[in-house]
């Protein structure tokens, strides 16, 4: 992936609290190439979100970025600062945010903001603002888009105002776009339409996506490549459809047990025992030894980067083997036995 | 929407009915406004006659009544004391404290909200602190000792500015105007200061709270990642979002300003009409304190109505519900 857009390399993002520096992410490398989707998996509080957010520079005290670098067409984002940064957001990386329903000002319309948004980076008219917008929901699928203009956030549905924050991404054609859980507050249909319109946008504008998710039945239909995040560090990455079929790292077998699509309907589901660690509080070695059913005795030191064919990586002492990758049911049998 | 204004304006009939029973039944129990009108050494016949010509002797009720159908025909009575019908000495008063009113506004207004945007944009900051700090003398320190402390420094120490009284007016559509002149907002621009102080402290605080609110929001966030610059994201986002509360109080400190700048008034001898209050009450001026208060109501009902019109312009999910 020599033409990737974004290279994200060590990023470390630190969390000054009373505890301590608290590492949200940890040393988190990956890379997106021109109309490719990345998933960016983990759990609730994995440093996937605050990955996303790390990237735009939009951490805010008492959070900060340790180190690492952000690389945009060959521009460390993380260097720049005010007015150089304003430039990249939104013009060359845009982010849609988890809550469509949080993320659109509620007392503003439609149109004021998408205007705005397009004066922010072009000085152009507020006529062709507007033109510029309305193109910009029709692109995202929104029907008679002229009265969506004029219409405020709370008379929107979901969907809608989830289109609406996509379009506003849309708006100045970045490079790349942080798409952070975006459909998870939506139902299942109007989150497949979107999904099929993301694949549609990476494809026909080369618009790369880093797609943070929890939901791995999102990632298995979108993403070109997976990268799985835990306490802050990456543990497994690969291309989407290989990461899926075969799992390397043990955390991602016991995701990929626990989707409910892949059990008979009234059979109990698998779940990788007990809870993602407190950032506060990290056992030494492989945090997420204590939870896994292949931890042996080298799990209390750090464990290696194994790299596998196709450029797949996993970041353990004892990743399962490809020739003896067992079946999903069997992963499931080795987490209920676990736990 | 004209049910609205019609349910507004029934409410406000009730509120000034309840209003003028309480002070007509609180004056009376206070005691008779001719004991202490009439000398006391004059005779019994005297002040009988007094008592009959005010219709004292009638019972209260009817007395209530009397008053209310005279108000309803536009009389609102004549004062005891100064023997004029009560409205004009209403409204000789009302201009010099409604321009006092309003200006001490303004001030509170242009230096409340930015001030306080800024403490809230940028809580760790020094300036912002001393901000708060400022905030919190403004609506602890007693108003009469700031105004003296006012008139020690400006007029009595440094003699700046004359120490109290109205000073010059110039008539802009019939109305005694202080602000259109140069030499009239040296006389203004003390108590105004005094009075705008309170407020100010409140509108900082409150400023404050809703920007450091709004400012971890979502939107905000997302504004941020579109490239929008901070002065749009205050400007644009924060300043619509947090001016709710602030009409709010804005209109019920226009309201009781208005109504109760006694103290102020008091202190820079503004003849406004607080000082008017004070002294109806003082003798038991009874229709200038009925007709004082009903115009109170009057304007605190006038002030919300309009607070809540522009509240369905603020937040158009108000407008929603009231339409509903």
């Amino acid at each position: 992936m020599s033409d990737a857009v974004l290279k994200v390399r060590d990023l470390r993002t630190q969390f000054h609290t009373k505890a301590g520096a608290l590492k949200a992410v940890d040393g988190v490398s990956f890379e997106v190439a021109r109309g490719r989707i990345l998933g960016l998996v983990g759990e609730s509080g994995s440093g996937k979100s605050v990955t996303g957010y790390s990237i735009l520079g939009l951490i805010e005290a008492p959070g900060e970025i340790a180190g690492g670098e952000v690389l945009l067409d060959g521009v460390d984002v993380t260097r720049l600062k005010g007015e150089a940064l304003r430039r990249v957001r939104g013009a060359k990386i845009a982010m849609v945010f988890q809550d469509p329903m949080m993320t659109l000002n509620p007392v503003l319309k439609i149109g004021t903001q998408m205007i705005a948004a397009v004066r922010a980076h072009d000085k152009v008219s507020r006529k062709v603002a507007w033109e510029r917008s309305r193109a910009a929901l029709a692109k995202v699928g929104i029907p008679s888009p002229e009265e969506r203009l004029d219409a405020y956030p709370h008379q929107l549905s979901g969907g809608m105002r989830q289109r609406v924050a996509i379009a506003i991404a849309l708006l100045h054609s970045p490079a790349v776009i942080i798409a952070d859980e975006p459909t998870t507050a939506l139902d299942v249909s109007i989150q497949g339409q979107i999904l099929a319109e993301v694949r549609r946008l990476a494809d026909d504008t080369g618009t790369a996506f880093v797609w943070v998710t929890h939901d791995l039945a999102v990632v298995s239909s979108l993403a070109d490549d997976i990268c799985v995040m835990y306490a802050g560090k990456v543990v497994e990455t690969g291309a989407a459809a290989e990461v899926i079929a075969s799992p390397r790292h043990p955390y991602t077998a016991g995701l990929l047990a626990s989707v409910p699509a892949e059990h008979e309907p009234g059979e109990r589901l698998p779940q990788v025992p007990g809870s993602t660690p407190s950032l506060a509080n990290l056992p030494p070695g492989c945090a997420f030894a204590p939870r896994c059913f292949k931890a042996g005795p080298a799990c209390t030191t750090t464990p290696p980067v194994q790299h596998f064919e196709g450029g797949r990586t996993a970041l353990c002492h004892y990743p399962i083997e490809s020739d003896s990758c067992p079946p999903p049911s069997s992963t499931s049998a080795a987490y209920q036995n676990a736990s | 929407m004209i049910g609205f204004l019609i349910q507004r304006v029934l409410q406000a009939l009730m509120v000034v009915i309840a209003m003028s029973i309480i002070v007509f039944l609180g004056v009376y129990a206070i005691g008779n406004p001719i004991d202490v009108m009439i000398d006391p050494a004059s005779d019994q016949a005297l002040r009988e006659a007094l008592i009959h010509r005010y219709g004292l002797d009638r019972p209260l009720i009817e007395q209530y009544f009397v008053f209310m159908n005279n108000m309803l025909h536009g009389d609102f009575g004549e004062s005891f004391i100064y023997r004029l019908p009560v409205i004009n000495l209403i409204f000789s008063r009302f201009p010099a404290t409604l321009e006092l009113a309003l200006t001490a506004m303004l001030i509170a207004t242009c230096l409340g909200i930015p001030l306080g945007l800024w403490a809230g944009y940028k809580p760790e900051a020094l300036s912002s602190r001393a901000i708060m700090a400022f905030s919190v003398l403004g609506f602890s320190v007693p108003t009469f000792w700031v105004g003296l402390l006012l008139i020690m420094v400006f007029a009595v120490e440094l003699g700046w500015l004359p120490s109290g009284g109205r000073g010059p007016t110039t008539t802009v559509f019939g109305i005694p105007m202080s602000i259109t002149s140069l030499e009239g907002w040296s006389y203004i621009i003390l108590p105004a200061f005094n009075l705008a102080l309170f407020k100010l402290g409140l509108l900082i605080r409150l400023t404050r709270a809703g920007t450091s609110e709004v400012m971890s929001s979502d939107f905000v966030r997302f504004a941020r990642a579109q490239g929008l610059s901070e002065g749009k994201v205050v400007g644009l986002h924060v300043l619509k979002n947090i001016s709710i509360p602030i009409v709010t109080v804005f209109g019920l400190e226009l309201g009781s300003t208005l109504a109760f700048a006694v103290v102020t008034e008091t202190v820079f001898n503004w003849p406004g009409m607080g000082k008017l209050i004070i002294d109806s009450i003082t003798v038991l001026d009874r229709p200038v304190m009925v007709a004082y208060l009903i115009l109170v109501v009057f304007l605190f009902v006038l002030i919300n109505l309009v607070v809540d019109l522009v509240y369905g312009q603020l937040d158009p999910r108000i407008r929603v519900k009231a339409a509903s």
